[in-house]
Formats: structure tokens, C-alpha cells, sequence
């Protein structure tokens, strides 16, 4: 298999060409993929709300934001400079250090999650071997972030709305990670690119969407439930809780919550991308049009092009899994607490444990379609 | 020293310091909840120098029960029953602090001496890194295979009980006369409450 560009060597390389020290040049490159991921997750995160306000819009029948930029798409980032803007409020009674550190671990997690994103074959922070695991492991730490924050704030309101997101988050984890371990299984490896280079080769015939249907459902579900995003967004039901663990916080404290939830909605769309629709892969297989076109497979122009398209199929389905995520919290009833955690307990987490067996009889007896 | 070894200096004195600093302050903190939240910070500081050891499997696995799940729990349990109850003050309560300085103090002497007189039989060998993942996985099959069934059992066992211990309203003293055929656990009879029966006194 052919890696592809490689970006880091080629840096290094020519840094080193330039005279500098292999270790100098080694920690010139590491910052690089990170700033830039971290303002790719940012970049994502505005268009993210511009979406979320203008699909909102038009399935109320609005028009939305319209005056903030071309379409009102600058209107994020102006939201942004407003809480930025805003008198950061520590209520009186509340406990402002657990107060201040709450927001800070909800998001960190977050951003840490995006260490193991792949946008292609060397297109990655880092390729560790823990990949997926590595992601729900830090996102098991959110809920510490969300009950300090509810605690901090000495307010009723706010406790309940921490401990409904501690619960949800933790119920509907296990489900999770039951449903990512039948794709693991699969590909024999928990790395976010072997995940996807597993489903390589047949185009859109080759993904696990195909091979993990049941498993594709329950995921999607329960990481709906972790983001918090209605119809599962208990933990701020505005009509019973107010706005839940958010309720005290103001300025860029609040900002940290809506960042790290909406950056999460995005992580988790990426997620179910490079688990079940092939990550970066197109639905017709590049390398063999190549291949039919006759053209090697070292050419730089066709690398570049399969580089760049990989880029936008990975944003491109992600989007799509956005697109379908706003319209679901614009057109479904938001369900009630104790039906949640039933949902999760007595329906998700059978049909996940059943969906594991069955993946794993089936890897056993097809090895030629399930990664035997 | 290369880069690779500095940073791995720096981050060993500030994770070591860290946890440290931070199972001290679980056990010296009055407040009960930020002990809690400490004891997270102590197990993401051993999380940190299980990776530096190069076990990263076992660093995940750390993150995700300890910090995520354990200690979520007992945050739970302290944010669920926190009465913020004065208790009186008892003589000599100091006499309990020193008493308890002592037995620590000599644990830490005892544990200290029996860690560097002990000739530790240090594996040089390369960590297994990622390869860890099956060989943890071939071990649970092979080797500690009852040890792994057993847990697993047992995990059941408590599983099993906290349903039981989670169901409403089971009348103890009930359960040693109900025999017989009937194995459902008996309950008590949930008091239905019409609409609208609120009495007037209760209103005013």
C-alpha cells in the first residue's frame, strides 16, 4: 500500500537541508499539526453553529441570521467576540475554584480527542495504537468537568443538571464502546487508520456501515446522548432545570461549554465517519480510477488530488452526519429522564452485547467479509 | 540528554509531584468533595507515569475505570447523601489525629524499608507498547483464565445484588415467610394518588 504524502518527512528534511540540528527541526514540526488542528476544530465549530442557526431557521420557517457576513455566516464568530466581551460572573456563594476548573476539564477532553482524527493516510497528529479507545477513555472524563460545575455553582438547579449529565454520559458510554468494540474486532486493531483502511478497496460496497448496521444505529444514538444534543439534551432541559449545569456561568465560562459541546457534536460526527463510512475513502475507489486512467501510483499530482479529496470526504460525510443531527434537534420531542437511561440500559445495551456475538460468530465463520 | 529523554525528566518530576502533592491533599482536606475530586487528580497523575512507562493500554484503562468511572461514582455517592451536618465537637479529638499521624508514619517507614531492601528483579526487557493489547488478551485465555472467569462472576454477583438492593420498597422481615412457588421478591403497594385530591387545609 502506498503511504502517500508525507508531510513530516518532507518537513524535517528540508529543514535539515536548511542546516538545522535533526532534533531542532523535529520540534519545529510538532506544533505544527496541533495549531492547525485546533484551528481546524475552531473553523469547524463556526460553521458548525452558522449551520445549526440557519437549519433551525429554515425548519421553523425563519430566515435566521442574515446580517453578520454573506448569509450571516460570520455570525458565530461574532457571538463569539460578544461572550468574550461579557463580565465573567462568579455568584457570590459558589465555589470559585471547583467553579472555574469545571469548564476547563469539559473541554479539554474535547480537543485532546482530536490527537487521533485522520483525515488520511499520514494526515493525523499521531497514529497511536490505542486510537478509538484513547477517545473514549478521555471522554469518560467530561462528566467529572460537568459535576464540579454543578456543584461549584450552589445552585439546585444546576446540581441536578450535573448529575443528569454525569448519568447519561456514563450509561450510555457502555453502549458505545460496545458498539465501537464489534468494529475493532473487525479490523483487528484500534487505530482510527486501520479502522479505515479496513473498509478500503470496494469504494462505498466496502464500509461498515454494510457489515455493522445494528452497531451503526446504537452508536450514533448513544453519541448523541453524550453530546448532550436533543432528543437526549437532559442534563439543560430549559423547562425543568433552566439551563442545567450552565446556569451560573457567564462570559467565557459559558463559552467553554458551548464550545466543548458543539466541538464534541462535531468529534462525534467524525467518529461515526471513520467507523462506519470509510473516513477518508471515496464511494468510488480512487486509486483504481487511477489505476484505470494508468497512472502510477507515485505520481505527485494524483497524490496531492487523492490527499486533498480525502480531506473533503471525511468533512463532507461529517457534515452530512451534522446536517442530520440539527434537523433530528429541531424535529424531535425531547425524551424524559427516566426514559433515557430505560433506552440505554434495557434497549441499547442488549442489542449491543447481542450485536457484538453476533459480529464476532460471523468473524469466525465468513473471515473473508469480517476481517477473520 | 536528547530531547526525548529531557522531556520525559520533566514530565516524570511534575507528574511525581502531582500525585503526590495531590494523595496528600485527598487525605488532608476538611471538604469531603474536593477530596474527590483530588483523587481524580491522583489517578490521572499515575495515568501519566503508566505512559511514560510506556504501557499506554494500561494508561487508557486507568482513565477510563478510575477517573471515569470509580470516581464518578464516589462523587455520586458524596453529591447524592452530602448532609451538611455540624457534629459536635469531641474531647481530646486531637489525641485521634496524632494516633493517626503515628500509624501512617510507621506504614510509610515499613512499606519505605521493604521497597529498598527487596532485591526487585528489574526486566530489561523492551516494553511491549501497543503489542501489549494481545498479549494482555492471550494471558486472560490462557494463563488466568479462572482468575478472569472468577472476576467475572463475581462482577455478576454484584451486578445481581445491586438490582436486587435497588428495587423499591422490599419488605425484609417479608422475605423469610414468603415460600413456596412464588419467587418474586415482594413489594410494597405503591399508594396511588388521584388527580386533584389535594386536601383544602393542605392547599391553605
Amino acid at each position: 500500500m502506498n503511504s502517500g504524502i508525507d508531510l513530516q518527512g518532507t518537513f524535517i528534511n528540508s529543514l535539515q537541508d536548511l542546516g538545522l540540528p535533526p532534533g531542532i527541526s523535529k520540534l519545529l514540526w510538532m506544533p505544527l499539526p496541533m495549531i492547525l488542528m485546533v484551528i481546524g476544530a475552531t473553523v469547524g465549530l463556526l460553521v458548525l453553529v452558522w449551520l445549526e442557526r440557519k437549519i433551525s431557521a429554515a425548519a421553523q420557517q425563519r430566515v435566521g441570521p442574515e446580517y453578520a457576513g454573506p448569509q450571516g455566516s460570520l455570525q458565530a464568530a461574532v457571538d463569539g467576540l460578544k461572550l468574550i466581551f461579557k463580565e465573567d460572573i462568579i455568584p457570590a456563594k459558589a465555589d470559585s475554584a471547583l467553579f472555574t476548573i469545571g469548564p476547563i476539564l469539559v473541554i479539554l477532553p474535547v480537543f485532546i480527542s482530536y490527537l487521533v482524527v485522520p483525515f488520511g493516510q499520514n494526515l493525523i497528529i499521531s497514529d497511536v495504537g490505542l486510537g478509538i479507545f484513547l477517545w473514549i477513555a478521555l471522554s469518560s472524563v467530561q462528566p467529572i468537568g460537568l459535576l464540579m460545575s454543578g456543584y461549584a455553582s450552589n445552585n439546585k438547579y444546576s446540581l441536578l443538571g450535573g448529575l443528569r449529565a454525569a448519568a447519561q454520559s456514563i450509561s450510555y458510554e457502555i453502549p458505545l464502546a460496545l458498539a465501537v468494540l464489534a468494529v475493532v474486532m473487525m479490523s483487528n486493531s484500534m487505530s482510527t487508520i486501520d479502522i479505515v483502511q479496513q473498509q478500503s478497496g470496494y469504494g462505498i460496497l466496502g464500509w461498515n456501515i454494510w457489515r455493522q448496521p445494528v452497531g451503526f444505529v446504537i452508536f450514533w444514538i448513544a453519541a448523541l446522548a453524550e453530546c448532550e444534543r436533543l432528543p437526549f439534551d437532559l442534563p439543560e432541559a430549559e423547562e425543568e432545570l433552566v439551563a442545567g449545569y450552565q446556569t451560573e456561568y457567564s462570559g467565557m465560562k459559558f463559552a467553554l461549554f458551548y464550545i466543548a459541546s458543539y466541538v464534541n457534536l462535531l468529534l462525534s460526527a467524525i467518529m461515526v465517519t471513520v467507523l462506519y463510512l470509510g473516513g477518508w475513502e471515496s464511494p468510488i475507489p480512487l486509486d483504481r480510477l487511477a489505476g484505470w486512467l494508468g497512472q502510477p501510483e507515485t505520481n505527485p499530482i494524483l497524490q496531492v488530488i487523492t490527499a486533498s479529496a480525502g480531506i473533503l470526504m471525511t468533512l463532507f460525510k461529517t457534515y452530512l452526519l451534522v446536517f442530520l443531527a440539527i434537523l433530528m434537534r429541531w424535529t424531535l420531542p425531547r425524551v424524559r429522564i427516566d426514559q433515557l437511561l430505560d433506552l440505554g440500559w434495557k434497549f441499547l445495551l442488549p442489542v449491543a452485547l447481542v450485536n457484538l456475538l453476533v459480529t464476532a460468530a460471523l468473524k469466525i465463520s465468513l473471515p473473508f467479509a469480517f476481517g477473520g | 540528554m536528547n530531547l526525548a529523554e529531557g522531556v520525559q525528566l520533566v514530565s516524570f518530576i511534575i507528574l511525581t509531584v502531582m500525585m503526590l502533592g495531590a494523595a496528600l491533599a485527598v487525605v488532608l482536606t476538611p471538604n469531603i468533595v474536593y477530596s474527590a475530586f483530588l483523587l481524580g487528580a491522583v489517578f490521572s497523575a499515575m495515568a501519566g507515569l503508566y505512559l511514560l512507562l510506556n504501557a499506554s493500554f494500561v494508561a487508557a484503562a486507568q482513565i477510563l475505570v478510575y477517573v471515569g468511572a470509580i470516581n464518578v461514582l464516589i462523587l455520586f455517592a458524596i453529591m447524592l447523601v452530602n448532609k451538611r451536618e455540624d457534629f459536635a465537637p469531641v474531647k481530646y479529638a486531637w489525641t485521634r489525629k496524632i494516633v493517626t499521624a503515628g500509624v501512617c508514619g510507621g506504614l510509610f517507614l515499613l512499606l519505605g524499608t521493604t521497597i529498598i531492601t527487596t532485591p526487585w528483579g528489574i526486566n530489561n526487557t523492551a516494553a511491549a507498547g501497543d503489542e501489549a493489547i494481545y498479549i494482555l488478551g492471550e494471558h486472560f485465555f490462557t494463563d488466568f483464565l479462572l482468575p478472569f472467569e472468577l472476576v467475572s462472576v463475581l462482577l455478576l454477583m454484584a451486578l445481581i445484588g445491586a438490582i436486587v438492593l435497588a428495587r423499591r420498597d422490599i419488605i425484609p422481615d417479608l422475605i423469610d415467610v414468603a415460600t413456596g412457588e412464588d419467587l418474586k421478591l415482594p413489594e410494597r403497594p405503591r399508594e396511588l394518588i388521584p388527580a386533584g385530591s389535594v386536601d383544602a387545609d393542605e392547599v391553605t
